[in-house]
Parts: structure tokens; C-alpha cells; sequence
């Protein structure tokens, strides 16, 4: 029997698995789409990794990063539970060595990493709003009546993007209402979306941080051709985009649980788990907790939003 | 017999009742509840909206004192906006039908002993100079001392043996600094709980990470507001470094300011206002000393931190030392700094580890 590691990303938008084995090389991965429901998503991500696992190996270790990594570890009894920031940064590292910029852009949020010799030496994360994010790019491609896959290639085909005020969501919007209705091409709104949202993330997130090459873009919209082009475009930079740069998190938190060994043996069956939350507000003081309670198989596992320590 | 109350700010206001209770004696002193999500959600429901965030908890505190049954409010002012608060807040209070007057004691970050004498005299006709010397006295120095023992604390919460056994002792304190009952009295209590800190046991290793954290005051001395930043830290085992309180706030500020100025005179010429020049000053100290990071924390729409943010960016990129910014805001997501926490503290470890 050989080992081998279960990492698995659960984003807002996109939950991401990958199984790696002693040498980092990915034996299985899945990318489905979270649509809400986080412990409905893992179940048939584990199913889908479960049937292109060749027999000869068992899971060592799991890990869970990403937006729902807290719920997700408890369900999977996972040995190491991490932030994305670190989740992507190791993963990065393990495959580019010498990167010193990490460029992140997900479903909800987007961050920078900025790296020198192989360590984590500063990082940023968008603040409070979704302006410049896949989901925001996801809802205008369907205002747009296009699939959110294509938008990089319509982007390319612009020649001369229209300018799209992207600072913030709904502003956006707007404005592309009314650069759609005067009657610009459907490819130069596209393209502009694609530019707007470079020119917020430098302005936003990457404020005040000095990026140098070599520049790594991953995340979801790192597949977004329009978006990689107004990288390059406006740092002046070559960007590089791996084949693998959406799953980069669930790798790095695959590699993270191969360092944090338990001995353990887990198992990808979950079909006769019964994984539960149930909510309520707590009225004991004017503080007002909305408590979320998991269960697992029935058993109270764990319960979470207490702020004075009762539940 | 008039009903006085004070808004909420940390353990302060065993203090502050204190003193209160003793130079009204024949007043009731009305201690704010807790603050909790109520108050923060009224305060924010009858404050500006862009108005900073301590505002809106005071404002806050200050009408759940008044369901109390609240008379005359006690309100500080500071060096910023804080010092136009009071005259604010009393005017909605007024708006809002209560009948309240709203004491504003420190203006344009002074203290005016001719001032606040006068003030008081309002309150209660019958309050004695003498005694109010006497009483502030004693409770200066119980604000020292609580300072004192807070930064011991700080520095060796995140390696107790005994869980909460810190957290318990200093309530048990803080009930004692209550009963004072001279000076006498409450140094014999201050000593004895320095030596009951100074053994119980903590595991502190050698290679432990050490954070400083500056900002703007309210929000870093009351640990609601800035969602028990402290409490998460000491979880990580991280030893903590604070130097804004309110004895500094009162005694030492004037004076340290202009060391402060000499100190880092290549970063600012001129007052930024509040706290902003010393912060920089303390961030650049931090970046000197051994410390592994600093966390920048302030309410939304604090201006003089505001200006403060870039040059204390600018000093951590000469020094190569990073920094976390936190604003908070009374609709900050509590997951958002976890997240941020946690990769902030993973960050720290990878560079020690090198």
C-alpha cells in the first residue's frame, strides 16, 4: 500500500480536491462548484476522487482550507485545518521555488503574497467588499448572457477596451448598464470588465506593495485570458499562470497535512455520515449570539459564535 | 440625589465608580452594563453614520445608562474628534426626549483643574475640593497599578499552565480594588496580587513570538470593540506588548510626546493628532527592538490614524517588519480577522523558523 494525502479547498464560489502522493505529485483531483452548500459539495467531491483512486493507496492525512475549511475539517476529522493564505503560499512554493509575488483571485476574495527567499514576508486581503472578484465577474458575464468560461477569449478580441468605473460592485454594474446601452460592443464591455478588475486589485489590494517578478496568478479568475493579459499589460511583467493555479490551495494544504502525519488511516466513505447544523439564536444576554451547533452522526461535535463562552 | 453614570471603556470603570461614589456620597452612581451587541446596534442607530466607532459605542453605553435612569452623563474628550463628542451626544440624547446633561471634563486633550472643579460643583453643590483631591489620589494610582499588573499580563497570558488561571485572578483584583479602602490599603492589595502573578506558573520558551500593538485608544483598550484581539493572541501563545492605557493617556502623554518627537523626527515633523505620533514613534521602536510583528488596529473613519497608516508602512518596509491593519467597524466579520490572524501568526512562525 502505498500513502498518499487528501487536501481539499472549499471555496464560496468553488470547492477544489486533490489527492498527492509522498512526492507532491497529484494522483486525483475534482473541481466542482460549491452552489451554497459546502458539506453537500465535499460529499460528492470525495465521491468523484474516491473512483479515480487506484486501489493500491491509502489516505495519511487530510487537510481543509478555504471559506468553509472549519465545518469541513470537523466533518472529515481532518489533521490539519489552515488559512488560504498559507494553503496557497505553500503550495506555490513547493512548485516555484524563487516566486516573489503570489497574485490570488477567488470566488469572493483576493489577496497578494509577497515572498523573499522562500518566506512569507507580507500579505494583503481584500476588505468587506466583492468589487474585483470571480463573483463579481461571474454575475456580469450572465448579465452579458455569456458562460463565465468564455470571457477571457472575448476579452482578447477587443481592441480598445471601454473604461469601466470598477471601484466598487454596483457602481460597476451600472456603468456597464449604460456603456451596453449607448451601444458599445459586447467584446470591448468584456475587455473593460477584464482591465477594471486588474486596476481595482492593484489599487485595492495591492496598495503600497512593491511587486517583483517572478509574479505567480492563480485563484479561479487566473483562467480569465483577458484578465492574465491586463496583468502583463500593466505591471510590465510576465505572468505566470500553472495549469494547476485554481487548485494551488488544495495542494498546498494536501502538502501541509503530509508534514503533520498522525499515524491515521482515513477513509473517502462518507455515504452513511450524517453531518447536521442546526442554528439558533442564544437570548441569555443582550449580546444576542447566533450559534450554530454541528452534529455529527447525531453527537454534538462542536459549537460555534458563543462570545462569552456558555455554548 | 442626583443619578450619575460614565460610559463603558475596559475595567475602567471600577475606578471610576471609585472615585465617583466617593466624592458624591450622597449620589447614586449608575454602572453602564456590559458592552454587548445591543449596545453597539443602538449606538450605531442614533449616531452619523459616518462618525467613528467609539462614538457610536459610547453614545451606546450612554443611552443604556439612561434606561436606567441616568441623570447627568460624565463624558471625556480627547484630541481628535472624541474632544467634540460630548456636545454631540448631548444633543441627541436631547432630540431623543431625555432629560440629561452630558459633562464633558477633559476639552481639547487638557486637563483644567479650575475647569473640572467647577463642573463638579454643578453635579452636586455640596462636593468638597479636599476630598476629590484626596479621592483622585488614590484612584491615579489604583489606574497605575491595574496598567501595571494588565502589561505583566499581556506579556505572560499566552503561556499560562492553568487555563484562565490569569483571567481569574485579575477578576479576583479587581473585586478587591473595589473595596479599597485608603492608600494604605489598596498599595498593601497592589503588592500582594503582584506576588501572586509573579507565581503562578507559565511556560515561556525561548523562542516564543512577540507582537506589539498600536492604534487608536478606545479601540484598543476596550476588548469588545476590537472583538477580544488580545484573548485570540494569547491563544497562539504570543507575548504582547501594549502602550497605550489610561495612565498613559493622563500623565504621560504630554511628556513622552516630544521624546517621541526626537525619537522618530525623520517620520513626522508635525502632531498628527490622537495618538498618531506616537504610534509612529512606537512602531519604530517596535521595529528596533526584537519584536516579530505589529498590528495596527483603529475604528473606521479615524482620521488621525488614517495619516498615520502610510508612514507606519513606510517604517516597517525600511525595517523589513510587516504589519497587520485592522478597522474595525461595528459590521466587521468576525471570520474575516480570524482569517487574517491566523495567516498573520503563520507568517511569523515561517519567519522565525528560518
Amino acid at each position: 500500500m502505498k500513502d498518499c494525502y487528501l487536501g481539499v479547498d472549499i471555496g464560496s464560489i468553488s470547492t477544489k480536491g486533490v489527492i498527492i502522493d509522498d512526492n507532491n505529485n497529484i494522483i486525483t483531483q475534482a473541481y466542482i462548484w460549491t452552489e451554497g452548500n459546502p458539506t453537500k459539495a465535499v460529499k460528492n467531491l470525495l465521491n468523484i476522487l474516491k473512483q479515480n483512486l487506484p486501489d493500491n493507496y491509502q489516505i495519511k492525512g487530510i487537510g481543509t482550507t478555504g471559506s468553509a475549511r472549519k465545518l469541513i475539517g470537523l466533518m472529515l476529522k481532518a489533521s490539519v485545518v489552515k488559512n488560504e493564505i498559507t494553503a496557497h503560499a505553500i503550495g506555490t512554493l513547493t512548485f516555484y521555488p524563487n516566486v516573489r509575488t503570489i497574485l490570488e483571485i477567488g470566488g469572493q476574495d483576493s489577496k497578494i503574497i509577497l515572498i523573499k527567499n522562500g518566506i512569507i514576508t507580507n500579505y494583503a486581503m481584500n476588505t468587506l467588499c466583492a468589487a474585483g472578484t470571480g463573483s463579481f465577474l461571474s454575475s456580469q458575464a450572465k448579465r452579458l448572457g455569456i458562460d463565465v468560461k468564455e470571457f477571457g477569449d472575448y476579452a482578447l478580441k477587443s481592441q480598445n477596451p471601454v473604461k469601466i468605473a470598477a471601484r466598487c460592485t454596483v457602481f460597476a454594474e451600472s456603468d456597464l448598464v449604460h456603456k451596453a446601452q449607448v451601444g458599445y460592443p459586447k467584446e470591448d464591455i468584456i475587455a473593460g470588465l477584464c482591465k477594471s478588475v486588474v486596476l481595482n486589485y492593484l489599487n485595492n489590494v495591492g496598495k503600497g506593495k512593491k511587486i517583483v517578478g517572478p509574479i505567480i496568478f492563480q485563484g479561479g479568475v487566473s483562467k480569465n485570458k483577458g484578465v492574465v493579459k491586463y496583468f502583463k499589460e500593466i505591471l510590465k511583467e510576465d505572468i505566470i499562470v500553472d495549469k494547476n493555479s485554481h487548485l494551488m490551495g488544495a495542494i498546498g494544504i494536501a502538502i501541509l497535512a503530509k508534514k503533520h502525519k498522525t499515524g491515521k488511516t482515513y477513509s473517502l466513505e462518507m455515504k452513511n455520515l450524517k453531518f447536521q447544523t442546526k442554528a439558533f439564536e442564544c437570548h441569555h444576554c443582550p449580546n444576542s449570539c447566533e450559534l450554530l451547533k454541528i452534529y455529527r452522526n447525531n453527537v454534538l461535535v462542536d459549537s460555534w459564535g458563543s462570545k462569552c463562552g456558555k455554548y | 440625589m442626583t443619578k450619575i453614570a460614565f460610559p463603558q471603556m475596559g475595567d475602567y470603570y471600577i475606578p471610576a465608580t471609585y472615585l465617583l461614589s466617593h466624592i458624591f456620597p450622597n449620589d447614586q452612581i449608575i454602572q453602564a452594563p456590559k458592552i454587548t451587541s445591543k449596545t453597539i446596534e443602538i449606538g450605531t442607530k442614533y449616531s452619523p453614520e459616518f462618525v467613528c466607532t467609539p462614538f457610536k459605542y459610547t453614545l451606546g453605553t450612554m443611552l443604556e445608562c439612561l434606561e436606567k435612569g441616568a441623570e447627568i452623563l460624565i463624558q471625556m474628550g480627547g484630541g481628535c474628534r472624541y474632544g467634540y463628542y460630548a456636545e454631540l451626544q448631548e444633543k441627541i440624547i436631547q432630540d431623543l426626549g431625555y432629560n440629561c446633561k452630558v459633562i464633558n471634563l477633559v476639552t481639547k486633550g487638557e486637563t483644567n483643574i479650575k475647569r473640572i472643579n467647577k463642573l463638579l460643583k454643578q453635579i452636586n453643590p455640596k462636593y468638597s475640593k479636599i476630598k476629590n483631591i484626596y479621592y483622585s489620589f488614590i484612584t491615579i494610582k489604583m489606574v497605575k497599578y491595574m496598567d501595571i499588573i494588565d502589561d505583566y499580563i499581556r506579556e505572560n497570558i499566552g503561556f499560562e499552565q492553568i487555563e484562565g488561571s490569569f483571567e481569574n485572578l485579575k477578576q479576583a483584583m479587581l473585586t478587591e480594588f473595589n473595596q479599597t479602602k485608603n492608600y494604605r490599603h489598596l498599595y498593601k492589595t497592589y503588592k500582594k496580587y503582584l506576588k501572586k502573578f509573579s507565581k503562578l506558573k507559565t511556560h515561556k520558551p525561548d523562542k516564543r513570538l512577540k507582537i506589539g500593538i498600536i492604534g487608536e485608544l478606545y479601540t484598543i483598550m476596550e476588548p469588545f470593540s476590537n472583538y477580544y484581539l488580545e484573548k485570540s493572541l494569547a491563544k497562539h501563545h504570543i507575548e504582547i506588548k501594549r502602550f497605550t492605557n489610561v495612565h498613559y493617556l493622563l500623565f504621560e502623554k504630554a511628556k513622552e510626546y516630544k521624546k517621541y518627537q526626537k525619537y522618530a523626527k525623520e517620520y513626522f515633523h508635525y502632531s498628527l493628532g490622537a495618538d498618531a505620533s506616537d504610534n509612529i514613534a512606537r512602531c519604530k521602536y517596535l521595529c528596533e527592538s526584537d519584536y516579530d510583528g505589529i498590528i495596527h488596529i483603529k475604528s473606521s473613519f479615524c482620521t488621525p490614524e488614517i495619516g498615520a497608516m502610510p508612514i507606519i508602512n513606510k517604517i516597517a518596509n525600511e525595517y523589513n517588519k510587516p504589519v497587520l491593519f485592522f478597522s474595525f467597524d461595528s459590521a466587521t466579520s468576525q471570520t474575516g480577522i480570524e482569517t487574517r490572524l491566523e495567516a498573520f501568526y503563520d507568517m511569523l512562525e515561517m519567519r522565525k523558523d528560518k
